[in-house]
């Protein structure tokens, strides 16, 4: 019933390999139909976005947020949380499950996909791997996909041993959910809040080795490899070394469904941003080290990094106003994701500006498998954002649609201004 | 590993990394950078004249002024000499320290700090268990702050109050403080370093007065990344090695509290790094002793060494008091202003 027509722009298809001027007719949340300029059949009546001079692209997909509902709505709720995605010109996020309770029920999961909570955007929840995220007994894998979860993971706690990860990868595969690790070998980083490095040392904070990502990548890689014929998907949360990117990409040449993602603070920052114990720059993984941060480029630039997602990590100001060793770790990252990516990936180090709407959109939709999404062929879902790909603007977290402001990067310069996002044909932020 | 480890193929603009995120008030003194060359020979000059300056004249330096102590750990040198120091100057101190106020009852160290500055405080002299909370004091309450030791982190009155104990002994008669003052010395620094605020603000100070730095100890207290932190700092493990080298040999403890599951085993540690009087007399018989103390008899020192000729651990003390009464003279007649 509703329809939408958004003309005059330059749509960008990355997955169906459009770049050209076309018009687009949305019609009952779908893509109804795709048409030269001045060419829709149907749009008589409609209501139309004028979008001279914009990109046209699927609206972007971040699968990895922290939306903290239920039961910790001070730092931030669905609602919040997906209006700053809008914001952001994101139509999709996936949601980890370390919620209060975790997410590890198909009660939990559909409650956070219902009406009543509000949400701007669509919710993809990810569930626990494990009960209660404890790393002992496996969550109900079939019962969670058939309640909507797009993906298993026990982001924060990951599953250190072995003979449960093998399982979960072993009971995902066999319903078709990927695997996603939070890669810390938690043994080994007790009590550190940074990157280990001449840094960490100066400041006077204990750090945490590289090896204790790469070590759980490197084993969670040789138990995919064991199961390979159950054709298990490991997908990597967050890489930040150099040594899980390179482990990533041996992984691929052998054949095997790995896939990892990359947060803009991991390519952009070092631990050197840590500066005077700035707790908008603590999370985890941390910042690492200027060679590491730069494998997180080629890693993009060669293709082995698979999408770009943000961690968005709500936080109340007071949890961040303490002790950089007693601080929470995170960042929000939804208003700020494309900015950057176009600021750094596209303009600074020329990545394409198809492949870099791909990673945020086309790749992370396929990776987790959710149809009808990362493209605006006729027929999918109506999930569009409109952007001003040359608008140069300064983020500010104080006008942030999140309930929370810990972001490193306020007062940053930002590029591409989000017009409009539209989620399932209805226009769920409207940008200056 | 592969390809990927050494990626920086092509140099590439990247974001530029932060300076001091805001301006503190000129009198705090929260790391050993916060002072120039210069304006450490400034304090070593004024805290020779306020230590011959006459009682009576002194009291009214800071007269009435209000000084809260906020310790968050125990100590005996450092909050006496400072509380003592603050009273010659005449100012009334208060201590609040973490055991016996509300910051048991969960209270932040921002509230804690912003409680003090309501009761009146007009500088807060901080030791804290965390590295960079002086920093997190200062930004909440915008007062002078002293960093009496936060962590793992820095300690700089100390640094200073051991400068002041090296020239007495190597530099006679000199008053002020210039980049070569301490050409041709070196200083070693024995012990844990990964857990020493002591041996930070001293690796960040004596290298800008002239000083080589060495290191000496395990790696596992003494990690390879210690001497990246500038010019002027060496690493050399073997204990012997290092005594010859040097003219000031700085003891320190093994911080128990801070090890951290770390096994040390403590018999190998004082065959290898304890200093006793047969090692001093063979390889540095004229070298003056240091330790910020507490000393741990008969592990990192041993008591005859500790008592003895070439020791100057209690004029270290001593010399912490005079240096801080210049550092509170500072920290409250430095009119606020953003700082050079």
């Amino acid at each position: 019933m509703t329809a939408l027509a958004i003309c005059g722009g330059r749509l960008v298809d990355p997955a169906a390999g459009i770049d050209a001027a076309k018009d687009l007719l949305l019609k009952d949340g779908r893509v109804a139909e795709v048409a030269g300029p001045g060419k829709l059949k149907g749009k008589n009546g409609v209501e139309v976005l004028n979008a001279t001079g914009l990109v046209v692209t699927p609206g972007l997909i971040d699968i990895h947020v922290h939306l903290r509902e239920p039961g910790q709505g001070y730092k931030e709720t669905i609602a919040t949380g997906t209006a700053a995605a809008a914001a952001g010109g994101f139509t999709g996020v996936a949601a980890m499950p370390n919620t209060t309770p975790v997410n590890d029920s198909p009660e939990i999961t559909r409650w956070m996909q219902a009406g009543e909570r509000g949400a701007a955007v669509r919710v993809f929840p990810i569930a626990a791997a494990t009960r209660g995220s404890k790393g002992d007994t496996l969550s109900d894998y079939a019962a969670l996909k058939a309640a909507g979860a797009v993906a298993v993971s026990d982001d924060g706690r990951p599953i250190l041993k072995d003979g449960v990860m093998r399982e979960s990868l072993a009971a995902a595969a066999r319903v078709g959910l990927t695997v996603i690790q939070h890669a810390e070998d938690t043994r080994m980083t007790q009590g550190a809040s940074m990157n280990l490095g001449p840094m960490s040392f100066k400041l006077g904070l204990r750090g945490m080795a590289a090896e204790s990502e790469s070590a759980i990548v490197e084993r969670d890689i040789r138990l995919v490899a064991e199961l390979r014929d159950s054709h298990p998907h490991l997908h990597v949360a967050h890489t930040s070394t150099a040594a899980a990117v390179a482990a990533v990409r041996q992984a691929r040449r052998n054949g095997l469904r790995v896939t990892c993602e990359v947060a803009p603070h991991h390519f952009l920052l070092t631990d050197e941003h840590v500066g005077f114990y700035n707790t908008h720059a603590k999370m985890c993984p941390p910042l690492r080290s200027t060679a590491d941060r730069d494998a997180m480029i080629e890693g993009i630039l060669d293709g082995v990094v698979d999408a770009i997602a943000t961690d968005h990590a709500p936080h109340a100001m007071h949890e961040k106003e303490v002790e950089f060793e007693l601080a929470p770790n995170g960042i929000t990252g939804l208003e700020t994701s494309l900015g950057l990516s176009l600021r750094w990936l596209h303009s600074e180090w020329k990545i394409p500006l198809g492949r870099v709407l791909s990673l945020m959109s086309a790749q992370p939709a396929a990776l987790l498998g959710l149809k009808g999404r990362g493209t605006l062929t006729a027929g999918s879902y109506a999930d569009v954002l409109v952007f001003d790909p040359t608008a140069e603007w300064t983020y500010r977290a104080t006008e942030s649609k999140s309930k929370a402001k810990n972001t490193p990067f306020d007062g940053w310069p930002m590029q591409g201004k989000v017009r409009w996002t539209v989620s399932e044909g209805r226009v769920a932020y409207a940008g200056g | 590993m592969n390809s990927a480890i050494s990626t920086t193929r092509r140099p590439r603009s990247t974001p530029a990394v932060p300076a001091s995120p805001f301006p503190y008030h000129p009198g705090s003194l929260l790391s050993i950078l916060d002072l120039s060359v210069e304006d450490v020979g400034r304090l070593l000059i004024r805290a020779t004249e306020l230590e011959s300056e006459d009682a009576i004249v002194r009291d009214r330096i800071l007269a009435k002024r209000r000084i809260a102590l906020l310790f968050y750990e125990s100590s005996t040198r450092t909050r006496t000499s400072f509380e003592l120091a603050c009273k010659a100057l005449g100012a009334d101190t208060t201590l609040v320290s973490n055991l016996s106020s509300s910051i048991e009852k969960g209270e932040s160290l921002k509230d804690t700090g912003l409680t003090l500055r309501a009761l009146g405080a007009e500088a807060i002299i901080l030791r804290h268990n965390s590295s960079g909370a002086a920093w997190l004091l200062e930004e909440s309450t915008r007062l002078p702050v002293i960093n009496a030791g936060d962590g793992m982190h820095e300690h700089p009155t100390q640094a200073l109050l051991d400068l002041r104990t090296i020239l007495a002994h190597l530099r006679p008669g000199v008053a002020g403080v210039a980049p070569d003052t301490l050409a041709g010395v070196t200083v070693m620094i024995t012990g844990d370093i990964l857990h020493s605020r002591v041996a930070r603000s001293n690796m960040l100070l004596l290298p800008r007065a002239g000083a080589r730095v060495l290191l000496c100890g395990p790696k596992e207290l003494l990690p390879e990344q210690a001497a990246r932190p500038g010019t002027g700092i060496e690493i050399e493990r073997d204990f012997d090695a290092a005594l010859k080298q040097s003219e000031v040999v700085m003891m320190l403890r093994i911080q128990a509290e801070r090890l951290a599951g770390l096994q040390l085993d403590l018999d190998e540690y004082k065959a290898n790094y304890q200093l006793t009087g047969q090692r001093l007399a063979a390889h540095a018989p004229k070298a003056i002793v240091l330790h910020p103390g507490p000393i741990i008899r008969g592990l990192e020192i041993t008591a005859g060494v500790a008592d003895g000729a070439q020791s100057a651990i209690l004029e270290q003390v001593t010399n912490g008091l005079a240096i801080r009464m210049a550092v509170m003279e500072r920290a409250l007649t430095t009119d606020r202003g953003d700082r050079a």
